[in-house]
């Protein structure tokens, strides 16, 4: 029927009356469009460059900046949405379209996402004069590049993956491109999809509160949100507001996660492809009052009839030709493109050397380098140091299911959680305790992405069969040899797959972690994150440039000898299915 | 095109027609793997035919074809005298796996192909339900296939195939992986609605390796030979519906099926023995656990050495497939023979049943260098070799001037299999590397 594509409906007389539900639902759903267009409305409100928004550090603005955050947030998750569903289903239909998208995601995913902040806020600027909309623009655009990467890239693997028997179906039953990409395609990608949702928004948190305070050009301009609100707390060494600042976004997260995640992971479950019903999961109150009420019924039909005029527009489309005939048509377009994209990668790097050259020259460059290589030694120490302590925690946790079961919610949310918040924290012992900048600001990098190496180290102890657990307590294998043999074999696939998210984190974090003030302090660490802060700042264009590129170039090429070929080694040897 | 002028007056008479169908699957360089050659069939109104054949004898790629899913490299397949290039109406596919949508309840699934055609809501839910009565689901319509039982879910298969009132039914394997008592149910069922003809279906073809599904279903059973396929034979089966299992003449088709399934062809078999085997051939993946306990099996009663196929692989719970691979290994190696649908050991198989684990490797190793040539070759290069060791790659790469990368690295993977029990030589895993040396 046509509910398929909305929520469904259960076709009880009883339910054609309005619920109780109804009562709640509807002064939440018209509360919600007001506030929106509240807080879209100040979006566009005229501002000039050089001006200041004032912030209160009074905490009863508090809900009025949490609703300005939210906004953003929502709104980068719509633009990730759209993007990435289009810009999957180029990659995955078009074998040329792949050639040139992939590559270029996988350079995306390792830009510092701060780095595009710096780079784009000029331009959104000169987008909207004397509007604030330009400013808006970039610091949504910044959150937008921490979700949608991984998001298009789920979407892209789930359209690969689709089973080629229910692609066959389609076929046979004659469902239209169009059809069968909403029909088959996307559903079958929900799951995945939902599931990268939540682990952006995640990491979105902390992006949104780096990104509402834009430093360029000289000038600080600070967007009424919780990141400014903080902003304003570390410039007046004011505690108690960095306090209210954590506490407004922990509701707000829990908000997200209750209204948002917790309803929509529990409704795609029946997107799984899988042979046998798996662990029922209780249905969230917020799914049972959707399902219950009937405004959203109505919702549903119009989502169900819009489904169904697109098909039948889609069937009234001329059936695309065959490409197979062509073949010889079909190889020279082959060539060219492939030539048209070398050209241009070679295009490219001539215009880059010639840039550096003009505008920094090449002993910046190999200094930008040494930087870069003082926050990998910084990185690298981290991990090993966060591993060192989180992953006996980690499997004492994990050995003990019933506690496991308990603690993972409060880790997801330690992840979810902005460290960024806490950073005036640490910065302000730094500074009362004069310890040394260099080694004490280190370890804000991993403030926030070292519960992803304690998450995922729970999860793999969790899934290491009891068999082997029995097995090796019969065998009287203990200590040392128990680590060597059984544990740290049985969890590395899923320490490697927590160890590259807490290093991807930590190159990002750098940005914000190497620098950092308190009231009139500033205390800086070398390393490349505080180079590119420092040129943000001053708004020197190509040395932003330069530091992104290397900052880039380290992220690739340790993604590429190192994480990659440990997840190889994971995949193939020490996989327990 | 000049097929398409003479298309008309070759396949007036028949519903689907195959002709001259090839099929070669391009492996990199090489001149590729020949699937299926020169195939001519004809689906006349009113029949039903079933291909029977082992695993890769292209009997599936044969159906896709007809199907409109894939395309064959040369010759054409047709429907009612039309070229069929891409899935036609009028043609519907029960599949092996099921393929339903698992977001769809099984209403949603039946419905699939009336909504992709544009039928309007309410006739499509009234076909729906009839469709779904028809094939005995009532009461499941809301139910999703993954609280469904596996004849169930092909139930809705079928369901979701009939409600596009096909004119011809395409059948993948559709009771392969059902349990034995529900894929009787299930086919006496699909039977019953054929010979009352309560369904609009003119012709079904039904792909299957089981052959008393083939014998109690078909009116026509086409045997496929492999490497690569093509018809062997066709057998009409000329019984009354509904079908008796117990049947004299039920039993004897089957075991005339199970002879020609089992065995090699004359032909092929005069040329296997003038040439031994070479380096490039497809070695059955038998595993060296099911070969010893089938030959320990007909050294015992009430086999005593000889065996008829299909008793043997009822008592040993063996499906026609895995059976047919074990035989296929058994004759290659000199362990045994076949004929008349009988098995029989060969002296060397008596001997191996007989002897204690280090003699039967000792037999094994003797006959695996005689009959596999890629056994031998390495064997013979590691001795020759100062260091009696050497990298899998440089024998993957002569396997490959014969086969498929995937072909090879299977054929490989086998061999080495076979070479570890026999002791014949040590394979590194991690390295990659193959040696004399037994850690």
């Amino acid at each position: 029927m046509a509910e398929r594509w909305g929520l469904p409906i259960v076709a009880w007389p009883s339910r054609l009356r309005p619920s109780v539900w109804d009562g709640i639902a509807l002064p939440l759903v018209f509360g919600a469009l007001i506030l929106l267009a509240w807080a879209s409305q100040q979006m566009g409100q005229p501002f000039h460059t050089g001006e200041q928004l004032p912030i209160s550090l009074d905490p009863g603005y508090l809900p009025e900046y949490a609703l300005r955050t939210v906004m953003r947030m929502a709104l980068a998750l719509v633009a990730s949405l759209v993007f990435s569903i289009v810009y999957a289903a180029a990659a995955a239909k078009s074998k040329r379209a792949e050639k040139l998208l992939i590559p270029v995601l996988d350079v995306l995913q390792s830009v510092p996402i701060l780095g595009f902040l710096s780079i784009t806020v000029t331009g959104f600027v000169a987008l909207f004069p004397g509007r604030l909309l330009g400013y808006e623009c970039a610091a949504i655009f910044a959150i937008f590049t921490s979700q949608a990467w991984n998001m298009t890239f789920s979407l892209y693997q789930s359209f690969l993956g689709v089973p080629h028997d229910l692609r066959e179906a389609a076929r046979m039953y004659h469902l239209s491109p169009w059809q069968s990409f909403w029909q088959l395609e996307m559903p079958y990608a929900l799951p995945q999809l939902v599931w990268n949702m939540m682990m952006s928004v995640s990491g979105g948190w902390f992006f949104v509160v780096a990104s509402e305070a834009i430093s360029v050009n000289n000038q600080t301009v600070l967007l009424p949100g919780i990141g400014s609100y903080i902003a304003v707390a570390i410039d007046h060494r004011n505690l108690y507001a960095v306090g209210y600042a954590i506490a407004a976004m922990l509701v707000l997260i829990l908000v997200y996660d209750q209204l948002l995640f917790r309803p929509l992971l529990a409704w795609v479950q029946r997107f799984k492809v899988e042979t046998i019903v798996g662990e029922e999961i209780e249905p969230p109150w917020f799914l049972v009052m959707v399902q219950r009420a009937r405004v959203f019924h109505g919702m549903a039909r119009l989502f169900g009839l819009m489904a169904q005029i697109s098909g039948h527009l889609s069937r009234s489309l001329p059936a695309l030709p065959r490409p197979a005939r062509r073949r010889r048509l079909g190889r020279a377009l082959d060539i060219a493109w492939a030539v048209v994209l070398t050209g241009g990668a070679v295009a490219a790097l001539i215009e880059i050397a010639h840039f550096v050259r003009a505008e920094v020259g090449w002993s910046e460059v190999g200094y930008v380098f040494v930087l870069g290589a003082i926050t990998l030694v910084r990185v690298v120490v981290l991990i090993a140091l966060a591993a060192a302590f989180w992953v006996p925690i980690g499997v004492w946790i994990g050995l003990r299911p019933r506690l496991a079961r308990r603690i993972q919610p409060v880790i997801q949310f330690l992840a979810a959680f902005p460290a960024n918040l806490f950073f005036p924290i640490v910065v302000s012992l730094i500074v009362v305790y004069r310890l040394n900048p260099e080694i004490w600001l280190s370890p804000l990098m991993i403030l926030g992405t070292q519960w992803y190496i304690l998450f995922n180290v729970i999860a793999g102890t969790l899934a290491l069969p009891t068999d082997y657990l029995l097995v090796a307590g019969n065998l009287g294998v203990r200590n040392w040899l128990w680590w060597r043999r059984l544990v740290l074999p049985g969890i590395f696939p899923a320490f490697v797959t927590g160890a590259v998210t807490a290093s991807g984190g930590s190159w990002n974090a750098s940005i914000v972690a190497e620098i950092a003030r308190w009231g009139g302090t500033t205390l800086r660490a070398t390393g490349i994150g505080a180079y590119i802060a420092t040129e943000t700042e001053k708004g020197d264009f190509p040395r932003i440039a330069l530091g992104i590129t290397v900052l880039c170039i380290y992220v690739l090429v340790l993604n590429r000898l190192v994480w990659r070929r440990l997840y190889q080694l994971a995949e193939e040897r020490l996989r327990l299915d | 095109m000049p097929a398409e002028t003479t298309l008309a007056a070759d396949v007036g008479t028949g519903l689907v027609a195959a002709h001259q169908v090839c099929k070669t699957y391009a492996t990199g360089d090489a001149p590729g793997r020949h699937v299926l050659e020169h195939i001519d069939f004809t689906l006349k109104e009113g029949e039903i035919v079933a291909i029977l054949g082992k695993s890769g004898s292209g009997k599936s790629t044969f159906l896709r074809i007809l199907a409109g899913l894939t395309g064959p490299s040369d010759g054409f397949a047709s429907y009612r005298g039309r070229r069929i290039d891409d899935p036609v109406s009028g043609i519907a596919m029960v599949f092996q796996s099921f393929a339903l949508f698992p977001w769809l309840t099984v209403l949603g699934n039946v419905e699939l192909g009336l909504e992709a055609q544009g039928v309007a809501p309410d006739e499509r839910h009234r076909r729906a339900i009839a469709a779904i009565d028809l094939i005995g689901l009532d009461g499941f319509e809301s139910a999703y296939p993954k609280e469904l039982s596996g004849g169930m879910r092909q139930r809705v298969g079928f369901a979701r195939a009939l409600v596009v009132n096909p004119d011809v039914l395409l059948l993948d394997e559709p009771f392969s992986q059902l349990d034995v008592l529900t894929a009787e149910t299930l086919r006496g069922d699909v039977e019953d609605l054929w010979r009352d003809r309560r369904i609009p279906t003119k012709g079904i073809i039904l792909v299957s390796h089981n052959i008393e599904d083939a014998v109690f279903l078909a009116d026509r059973i086409i045997v496929f030979g492999s490497d690569p396929g093509c018809i062997r034979a066709d057998i009409p089966v000329p019984l009354p519906r509904p079908r008796d299992q117990a049947n004299p003449i039920f039993r004897s088709l089957v075991d005339q099926v199970y002879t020609l399934l089992t065995t090699v062809p004359g032909t092929e078999a005069a040329k296997r023995r003038a040439e031994p085997i070479g380096l490039g051939y497809r070695v059955p993946d038998a595993s060296i656990q099911q070969l010893t306990g089938l030959l320990e099996a007909l050294s015992q009663p009430p086999y005593e050495g000889r065996a008829d196929l299909p008793k043997l692989a009822e008592s040993e719970h063996l499906s026609t497939d895995d059976l047919m691979v074990l035989v296929e290994t058994l004759q290659l190696l000199g362990l045994a023979q076949v004929g008349g649908g009988d098995i029989e050991m060969l002296p060397a198989g008596r001997a191996f049943a007989a002897a204690d684990l280090h003699n039967r490797k000792q037999i094994f190793a003797d006959h695996l260098r005689r009959a596999v040539p890629l056994a031998a070759h390495i064997r013979r290069v590691l001795d020759e070799r100062p260091g009696h060791s050497a990298p899998e790659g440089r024998f993957l790469a002569e396997l490959e001037d014969y086969l498929s990368e995937e072909e090879a690295s299977q054929v490989f993977e086998t061999v080495i299999n076979w070479s570890r029990y026999a002791e014949l030589f040590a394979y590194d895993i991690d390295s990659g590397v193959l040696s004399l040396e037994n850690p």
